[in-house]
């Protein structure tokens, strides 16, 4: 493993004095250099603070934060270096927008003709040639987000923070934003942390994501690994869709009962539910498929639900047992009521 | 800045420290952007044509009224104005007075408000509670205070006096610093309140980006912070230059020989040229109109520090010495901000007559309050103001729940006019309206509107109702814009009659501003002074004038008296505010959000 450019070490942030409930809670996260790390969890999981933490604009009740291996805990935020993109892009109001981005060149005693050049050129980097001379208010969100981006790299900070860099944008700038932005930092090799609610952003974008609930890491991993083998139950039910079947664990194999009907199936078996009476098995939409005739490998059921989601078909299917499970498939000639047998179509399933 | 209570978003946790009602409303907030179109309504018209003709009655015509009158003997008035060399010394003194007394406000309030808001220190929450309270104090009942305390014979003077051995008082206070002096204390309030809002609602999250881009603390004080509350600092800077130009208390009392245009008028208007006051009046009410046409201009300006959420940190301060220093600083000027109020009350104890040359009044008594209760000629004042106040303020409530109705829910031509009308007495100084007043309210004249109210007990209602306009009017408009305007039309679209929506909707939302409304404006009228001096008769005269009545009978005793009962009358009236506000609050979910 190569050192870690940015690390935490059982980092812990309560609110509301001793005894009071911990934002963060004995984290412990290593970002490599260059990478794209994305802090996801639902609101209240203390990714924000984390990344406050990261940022200095937080301390942190216990733990350390190492950049290169040297303790920054305690090194106020001017002087970490580190570039930061706000939710809200906090972009000063009274300022034109090449003054807002050359602020940290300003700060740093850089003279006015560098400054404005180097602004320049940073804004023709983020598609903003020539918005210099504009106030900030006449930008559109996408506008404003790309300056507060250019700002932000302008400094050419050792760490990148963006604290939900999208979560302001409609939905279809919201794609190609993010297209652009995993583009644009891998080619700056940027070593950057960002905060998102948004799976499918963190999914986009991410090199690594972590998850967090309650101020806890429930797992760290690429995007795909969280998806395919989640460590936990709250894992596989935070990422994705799944419908979690309970299942008796056999080696690298599991039985999954389904009214009455027992399939055997390949699996991966997360450590939490190797000696646990409670696994579950995760069952994916896409992992599943459909049959017109259920054979004796196949739990029969009725389409209940028929939803168009472009590329794909998304239904759901009435099984034994009062059990729902999504199927997505590119077959569109199904109609609720229609009766079908479902099958395990892609092993091996995680069991949590 | 809206007024410090009442039009708080409904999830704001209430603060428990109570804070004194101080007479600033915020002139910028009574303007807004554009808002949804609507069609005007043939409701809208019947209920916009008797409050635009009861304002063009009351306000318009007594203020124009005026001009013109100044012009009734050609340009003489006007020409004895400029020839007269203690106008000219009036309009420089006022200008002396207005420039000093913004410098000073400002050196006191922003570094104050700077401090309470961005550190943490012993002492702070006590500080931060009591200092506004300088503004709570009725302006004659102040300008005493300050006579106790700080005059020739006043209990500091004479203090410092002994301490030095001197033989003669260390001081004097008359003349400008005198009133400068006071004008600090009492207005400082004004651009200590605007700072503190505008720091409040700078977005916390500028302050971090500029320290994570690598600003120092005064870069950022002096790129960020600064620029962006110099629209606050700058209007706060003009409300204390009107207030100041505008004063009249302390010029009359401690002015000594010093000429102000405000007293000037009042002197001209006794010796019976009245050309001459009607001029005076004018340059003194035009002046006011300008200065809040500009304050009006910083509007758009302004509304730039209104985004995002922000959480204010309050940092330790590093210095150890000025760490150590900070609580008995806190305290001395928790001491200074207490002092006046204390004086008030120990001198309403002394025996009137008895203390002529010590440091305290020597003697000290229940009578002076005994009395208030017994002698029916010392009690009539006080039933005066209670009654005058209920009734000006109760008519303030009516009109201006319908001007604010209209200015902020309905769109319809002259909506501008009326938001100016309204908040022009606010900008018009008392003395000036009263004049106004006193020149078209004097005889019974139908072809011109002219109803005899001078020399009856309804000219001092009216002029209270005036001055109270904007007062309500301001912190009811505050609360409508914080209710979404679509709420109307959802009532009207579930079949709501439209007193049903008024009744149902408008009113809760409006409630809050209602109640802080009338609480400013019984407490202003309460203990109103400057328009009460012109215009009261014998029968009608309410406690600022018996005070100073009082007070020329060298009864101190009485006048602190007096003082003190209408600050209890204050904290009356604000605690059954807050204690209404409560109980309506708790009754029903807040509209709007």
């Amino acid at each position: 493993m190569t050192a870690a450019a940015l690390s935490l070490e059982g980092v812990t942030r309560r609110f509301g004095g001793p005894g009071g409930t911990r934002a963060v809670d004995a984290l412990t996260l290593d970002v490599q250099r260059g990478e794209l790390l994305a802090l996801i969890g639902a609101s209240g999981s203390g990714k924000t603070t984390t990344l406050r933490i990261i940022a200095g604009h937080e301390t942190p009740d216990e733990g350390r934060v190492l950049l290169d291996g040297r303790d920054i805990t305690g090194l106020p935020p001017r002087q970490r270096g580190f570039g930061m993109v706000f939710q809200h892009y906090a972009l000063f109001p009274h300022m034109t927008v090449g003054e807002n981005v050359a602020f940290g060149l300003e700060a740093r005693g850089v003279s006015k003709h560098e400054r404005r050049e180097r602004a320049e050129r940073a804004l023709a980097n983020v598609g903003l040639g020539g918005a210099g001379p504009r106030q900030v208010q006449s930008l559109s969100g996408g506008e404003q987000q790309r300056v507060a981006l250019a700002r932000a790299l302008i400094i050419e900070p050792k760490v990148l923070l963006l604290d939900e860099p999208l979560s302001n944008l409609d939905p279809t700038l919201r794609r190609t934003t993010r297209d652009e932005l995993r583009a644009m930092l891998h080619r700056l090799g940027v070593t950057a942390v960002f905060v998102t609610h948004d799976q499918e952003d963190a999914f986009a974008v991410a090199d690594r994501i972590a998850l967090l609930e309650r101020g806890r890491l429930l797992q760290v991993g690429r995007p795909e690994e969280l998806y395919d083998r989640p460590a936990t139950r709250s894992v596989a039910e935070f990422i994705g869709r799944a419908t979690l079947v309970p299942a008796r664990v056999d080696g690298d194999r599991a039985v999954v009962t389904i009214g009455g009907r027992s399939r055997e199936i390949g699996a991966t078996v997360a450590s939490s539910a190797a000696r646990s009476d409670t696994a579950h098995a995760v069952l994916r939409p896409d992992a599943l498929e459909m049959v017109e005739v259920p054979g004796p490998g196949d739990w029969p059921g009725t389409i209940v639900e028929r939803r168009f989601a472009g590329a794909l078909l998304a239904y759901r299917v009435k099984l034994a047992d009062d059990l729902e499970v999504e199927v997505h498939t590119t077959e569109r000639g199904r109609e609720i009521g229609d009766s079908v047998g479902v099958r395990v179509a892609r092993e091996p399933v995680a069991i949590v | 800045m809206r007024n410090d209570f009442g039009t708080r978003k409904p999830d704001e946790p209430k603060r428990k420290t109570l804070r004194f009602p101080v007479p600033v409303i915020d002139p910028i907030a009574g303007t807004r952007g554009p808002s949804a179109f609507r069609l005007p309504h043939s409701r809208t018209y019947f209920l916009a044509a008797p409050v635009v003709a009861l304002l063009l009655w009351a306000v318009v015509y007594p203020n124009l009224s005026v001009i013109i009158e100044s012009f009734s003997d050609g340009a003489r008035a006007w020409k004895e104005f400029f020839a007269s060399p203690a106008d000219r010394e009036a309009v420089v003194s006022t200008l002396i007075v207005s420039v000093g007394s913004v410098i000073a406000a400002t050196l006191i309030g922003v570094p104050l408000a700077f401090l309470l808001a961005r550190f943490e220190f012993r002492g702070r929450r006590t500080l931060s509670a009591i200092a506004t309270l300088p503004a709570a104090l009725p302006p004659l009942v102040g300008v005493v205070a300050f006579m106790f305390l700080y005059g020739e014979s006043g209990i500091v003077t004479r203090v410092v006096q002994r301490a030095l051995g001197l033989e003669r008082a260390p001081w004097s206070l008359t003349g400008l610093w005198a009133i400068i002096f006071v004008h600090a204390y009492t207005m400082y309030v004004y651009v200590f309140l605007f700072v503190t809002a505008g720091l409040e609602r700078i977005d916390t999250t500028l302050d971090e980006a500029a320290e994570g881009l690598g600003a120092s603390r005064r870069m950022r004080l002096r790129r960020v912070t600064l620029p962006l509350l110099t629209p606050s600092i700058a209007g706060a800077m003009l409300l204390v230059f009107m207030s100041a130009l505008g004063s009249f208390s302390a010029p009359y009392v401690f002015g000594g020989g010093i000429r102000v245009l405000s007293t000037q008028i009042v002197a001209s208007k006794l010796n019976g040229n009245l050309g001459l006051a009607y001029a005076e009046t004018a340059v003194l009410a035009l002046a006011a109109v300008a200065g809040l046409v500009t304050l009006r201009q910083f509007e758009r300006r302004r509304s730039y520090a209104m985004a995002g959420k922000g959480r204010q940190t309050r940092a330790v301060v590093a210095s150890p010495v000025v760490r150590a220093l900070l609580p008995f600083l806190a305290f001395v000027a928790v001491a200074i901000l207490l002092l006046p109020h204390a004086m008030v009350v120990l001198v309403s104890f002394a025996r009137d007559g008895a203390w002529t040359t010590q440091v305290l009044p020597p003697e000290y008594t229940l009578d002076n309050f005994r009395r208030m209760a017994t002698d029916p000629a010392l009690w009539v004042p006080i039933r005066n103001s209670v009654s005058m106040a209920l009734i000006a303020t109760a008519a303030n409530v009516v009109i201006c729940f319908v001007a604010a109705y209209l200015i902020v829910l309905r769109r319809f031509p002259g909506r501008r006019l009326l938001e100016l009308l309204v908040a022009l007495p606010w900008a018009i100084p008392a003395t000036a309206i009263a004049i106004g007043l006193a020149s078209t309210f004097n005889r019974n004249d139908p072809l011109t509107l002219r109803v005899l109210l001078v020399g009856t007990f309804w000219i001092l209602p009216l002029a209270y109702f005036v001055r109270g306009i904007p007062l309500v009017a301001a912190a009811v408009e505050g609360s409508l814009k914080q209710m979404d305007p679509s709420l109307e039309d959802a009532a009207h679209g579930l079949g709501a009659s439209w007193l049903m929506a008024v009744r149902r909707v408008i009113l809760p939302a409006a409630r809050p501003g209602l109640i802080a409304g009338a609480l400013l404006a019984a407490v202003t009228a309460v203990g109103e002074f400057v328009a009460s001096i012109v215009l009261y008769t014998h029968a009608n005269r309410p406690i600022a004038v018996e005070i100073l009545a009082q007070l020329r009978n060298l009864a101190f005793g009485t006048a602190a008296a007096y003082s003190v009962l209408l600050i209890g009358l204050v904290l009356t009236i604000t605690l059954v505010a807050r204690w209404t506000e409560g109980r309506l609050a708790r009754g029903r979910v807040a509209v709007g959000a």
